[in-house]
């Protein structure tokens, strides 16, 4: 498949798994991501591959632990409550250095909140999000040709660094159409899973655990992964920047929110103001070179969020204390205007200018 | 000297961490067995509990996973959707199966999920120090239960098994006990029994309930303990097939 069609993010991120190699899926319904679970009950079956409805997200993460330990490509998706249910077997994923793709269509929250778009769960996806010393690689795709790019993607960084991988979405994202490419780029070369649970048949017993006693050992493993994680920070980091080498302001955002502040930034280089923007594709690793870098030739940042303020304190963590940071956010399903960026970005910008 | 007794290949020789007298390795030992002679080491797959058991793949010569407290159900679905060849068992203790995995080991039997569950029933949850289990029987005194178990407060021993039965989707159902040696030979047969089922490609779920002993938080003697079982537990958790499907024809719609 080459050619141009329109689809849906949902549905495009679901073609994209299969092609990509996905084995199997399981998930539970939410809105909304219900595209994605229905797309696939009906495509895997037609690939002779596996489609289950679980349970709950508990059962759903757990089936995902199960089919990985066997060296199966394998994923869920669900929206922001579902994944909180799903932390607990996130953790575990982690621990276990298995391979998954989980993919959260966020909405609104705490709680149930609503089902309109949201980015409230950048802290969750990019902290590890449930128990004990963890990452998880979090991307945030901003178009729907990017979501479908992502997930190759996210399957080859999945297997290269056995870790579970976090695609975040949101509502708008997921429900809205784009005409999309499914470029197939050949895979990473990848380790052998010669770890996996395949029957000790002529071998010795494999064994997959989190599970570590002896004195010692758990830290042992522990400063393991962390080895893992350095090399996914000094490797894996992707980033989109514009306009930044002259810019007197960056605008930072991700996902869809970064739509937003890619037309307020070239508004305001219309009207004169050197505006830039750095977009982080990678949320974990965060690109905080590139921001730490900018920080040493502008004079502000601005970060735009659909949340109370996330990824600003990432912001703040790799512009220590330099320049200053200003957020702007909406939550609870609220999106910010290209105008009210806009108006926030000539706020910041003219008393600057007047010194 | 003619050799009367040897340790099957698939049970690891090694000292366990078991509380002397505790059923959980006479379970083992039986499922090493079978493994052995239905010669399925080659394409088996455990999973371990959390409980007790949890170091279960120190014991079993198999690839074996260790999960989250009562997700085997889950882990196994998963396994065993993906890997339709091969033998897949979860090993799971009551407070994993009948409390926090209540979930999973319903939703598992009911898609009728071709999985072998091993279920420890002794009465209490070991690992984290006696404290009551749905399985608890009334009266028991647990760290928990300390006046012993009332139903008025902690509701009546939760019969897992028989629920179970009730869903068309698990084929076979049995409970025996690890009380001597005739009723371990009933539960070896029975423990065969189920991995055969799932072999020939039977149609749902197999489980073998096994009334254990837990002589350290029983406050009993190990040969205390094994009355126990016959004399208290097995009133409330009769012994026996509650059902067996074995030649259900296989459905496919
Ligand atoms: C999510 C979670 N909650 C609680 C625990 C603590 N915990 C460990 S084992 C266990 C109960 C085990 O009882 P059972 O399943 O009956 O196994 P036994 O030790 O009796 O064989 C509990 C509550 C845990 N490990 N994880
Ligand atoms: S605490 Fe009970 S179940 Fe656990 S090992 Fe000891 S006897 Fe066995
Ligand atoms: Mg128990």
């Amino acid at each position: 498949m080459s050619e141009r069609i329109l689809m849906c993010g949902n549905e495009a991120l679901a073609e994209a798994a299969i092609i990509a190699g996905c084995d199997a899926y399981f998930g539970y319904p939410i809105t909304p991501q219900n595209e994605i679970t229905a797309y696939m009950s009906k495509r895997m079956p037609e690939e002779g591959r596996v489609f289950v409805q679980s349970e709950s997200e508990l059962a759903a993460i757990n089936m995902v632990f199960g089919a990985s330990a066997t060296g199966k490509r394998t994923m869920t998706s669900s929206s922001s409550p579902g994944i909180s249910l799903m932390q607990e077997g996130i953790s575990y994923l982690a621990g276990a250095e298995l391979p998954s793709v989980i993919v959260n269509v966020m909405r609104g929250g705490p709680g149930l909140g609503n089902i309109a778009p949201s980015q409230g769960d950048y802290f969750q996806a990019t902290r590890g999000g449930g128990h004990g010393d963890y990452r998880t690689i979090a991307l945030g795709p901003s178009t729907v040709q990017e979501l479908v790019d992502c997930m190759p993607l996210a399957f080859d960084l999945a297997d290269q660094y056995r870790i579970p991988v976090v695609v975040l979405a949101d509502g708008i994202l997921g429900q809205m159409m784009e005409p999309i490419v499914f470029n197939k780029k050949p895979r990473r070369s990848l380790p052998p899973k010669d770890w996996a649970l395949t029957g000790a048949k002529g071998r010795e017993q494999n064994i997959v655990r989190s599970l570590w006693l002896p004195e010692g050992s758990l830290e042992k493993h522990n400063y393991k992964l962390q080895a893992k994680y350095q090399q996914v920070q000094k490797n894996e980091v992707l980033c989109e920047q514009y306009e930044v080498d002259d810019a007197e302001i960056i605008v930072i955002a991700y996902g869809v929110a970064a739509r937003i502040v890619r037309s307020a930034v070239k508004k305001a280089r219309q009207e004169g103001i050197k505006a830039g923007w750095i977009r982080p594709i990678t949320l974990w690793p965060f690109p905080t070179m590139q921001i730490a870098k900018a920080a040493d030739e502008l004079s502000i940042f601005l970060v735009v969020e659909m949340s109370m303020g996330q990824m600003v304190e990432d912001v703040k963590l790799a512009v220590a204390g330099k320049v200053p940071v200003v957020f702007y956010g909406r939550a609870g399903g609220g999106v910010p205007s290209v105008d009210q960026v806009l108006e926030k970005i000539k706020q910041l910008t003219i008393p600057v200018k007047k010194q | 000297m003619k050799t009367v007794f040897t340790r099957t290949p698939t049970l690891k020789d090694c000292l366990t961490h078991y509380c002397p007298g505790c059923g959980h390795s006479i379970a083992h030992r039986l499922i090493a067995e079978t493994i052995d002679e239905l010669d399925i080491r080659g394409r088996t797959i455990g999973i371990a509990p959390v409980g007790c058991a949890v170091l279960a793949y120190n014991y079993l010569d198999v690839d074996m996973i260790e999960v989250a407290h009562g997700r085997a159900p889950a882990v196994a679905t998963g396994m065993k959707r993906t890997n339709p060849d091969k033998i897949i068992f979860s090993y799971q203790g009551d407070g994993d199966l009948a409390a926090i995995g209540t979930g999973e080991i319903i939703h598992a039997a009911h898609r009728g999920e071709q999985i072998t569950v091993i279920f420890i029933n002794n009465a209490v949850f070991g690992m984290t120090g006696g404290q009551m289990a749905p399985t608890t029987v009334l009266g028991q005194t647990t760290a928990t239960t300390q006046q012993g178990r009332d139903a008025a407060n902690e509701g009546y021993p939760l019969q897992v098994s028989e629920l179970l039965a009730l869903l068309p989707g698990a084929i076979y159902v049995e409970r025996c006990a690890l009380s001597g040696p005739a009723q371990i030979q009933k539960a070896k047969k029975a423990i065969k029994h189920a991995f055969e089922l799932q072999i020939s490609g039977a149609q749902g779920l197999s489980l073998v309930e096994l009334l254990s002993t837990c002589p350290t938080y029983w406050r009993l003697s190990p040969v205390k303990a094994m009355e126990w079982i016959e004399n208290e537990m097995t009133k409330v958790f009769p012994l026996g097939k509650l059902k067996d499907e074995s030649q259900r024809p296989r459905i496919s719609v």
